[in-house]
């Protein structure tokens, strides 16, 4: 849910990253996180297990430019991909403006891209909100690894709506600045042509 | 035109502010923050918070609505109220229309007592403008919108510079 303020000419943007256990979310927050000058950017927030598994969420605040008077402000969260965690991913995706789907793209976890999409879909369900109308990209990850389905196949099995999509290695930093472009434009377009008050 | 699913105006967040102010002063509040309940900051009040606001306010957001989800469980609608007892500092969170949210962080030269008498009165008066923000967006046009295909390009081009490898 972006929020104007007109007083302190803020603009802030709500953007998630979504996706199966261990396909990567964090990972794409970190590497931003660590590539990023001091002055852009706030603090990593990181609500972790002892084994390094998101339990709550991951936040990052970004900060751009300002741009006509305006300073506009992304949030990134990630959300836990195990599965147990939903009702907490359902809190993370409240009034998110954008999303990135991080996909695993190792065969081995196919059926876990599928999982966690259709429980994106369900929870998006409960928000009135759908994929059609709320900027979306995906992101193929782990392109390096050795049983990497070929994109061409993921695209016709995951993303038959020909949501836009990049190939990406986010440990090494391939595709995540790609991916993070290509979202936040989609929603500073989307706040651009969004009728009063909506 | 407002573009975004809630905006706050000029005179509204002086009032916001005005009431924050006051809310300090009356419930003697180190630190008093409105969150929205996405996690970002609205406006604060008293002395210059040494933490991270931004962390702060994100979180504060979350704890609210793990606990809202935690008071459906157990048959409760909401739980208006939180408060996080510390050995120094404590917090006091209440909930204000539309999911907004009020944080007081205070010491112990006041009482959870005070600052519980002081938040009741300040939420129905944030109550009053949260609601009224809300029903001016369905028909306010700002006299001031940046945002055009000039700010689109502006914006974008930051984008592109800021997200670099």
């Amino acid at each position: 849910m972006s929020l104007i303020n007109y007083s302190s000419r803020e603009i802030n943007c709500k953007v998630v990253y979504y996706g199966p256990g261990l396909g990567g979310k964090t990972t794409n927050i970190q590497y931003i996180y660590d590539k990023l000058a001091p002055d852009t950017k706030g603090k990593l927030v990181t609500l972790a297990t002892e084994m390094d598994r998101t339990l709550f969420f991951d936040f990052l605040p970004l900060e751009l430019g300002e741009v006509k008077g305006f300073k506009t402000r992304f949030h990134l969260y990630t959300v836990p991909g195990q599965v147990y965690y939903n009702a907490s991913r359902k809190l993370i995706l409240r009034g998110c403006d954008g999303i990135v789907f991080v996909a695993d793209s190792s065969e081995a976890r196919f059926d876990a891209n599928v999982e966690s999409l259709y429980n994106l879909h369900e929870n998006l369900k409960e928000y009135d909100l759908d994929l059609d109308t709320i900027p979306f990209v995906m992101q193929w990850n782990k392109r390096d690894l050795p049983d990497a389905l070929p994109v061409s196949e993921l695209n016709e099995e995951l993303n038959p709506e020909g949501f836009d999509h990049f190939g990406a290695v986010a440990y090494k930093g391939d595709g995540v600045f790609d991916t993070l472009k290509c979202v936040a434009k989609q929603v500073l377009r989307k706040l651009q042509t969004q009728p009063a008050g909506v | 035109m407002v573009r975004a699913e809630w905006a706050i105006f000029e005179e509204d967040f002086w009032a916001i502010s005005n009431a924050l102010e006051a809310l300090v002063q009356s419930s003697q509040a180190k630190h008093v923050l409105l969150v929205d309940r996405t996690g970002q900051l609205i406006a604060q009040a008293g002395d210059e918070p040494t933490f991270d606001v931004q962390s702060f306010a994100s979180l504060c957001a979350a704890d609210f609505e793990a606990n809202h989800a935690l008071a459906k469980l157990i048959g409760e609608d909401d739980f208006a109220n939180l408060y996080h007892q510390g050995a120094q500092d404590s917090m006091y969170l209440g909930k204000i229309a539309k999911g907004v949210v009020l944080a007081v962080i205070f010491d112990k030269s006041t009482t959870l007592g005070l600052v519980r008498l002081r938040v009741k009165k300040a939420v129905e008066e944030l109550n009053v403008i949260i609601d009224g923000l809300y029903d001016k967006l369905q028909y306010r046009n700002e006299e001031y919108d940046p945002f055009d295909d000039e700010f689109s390009e502006g914006v974008e081009q930051e984008i592109d510079n800021l997200f670099v490898d």
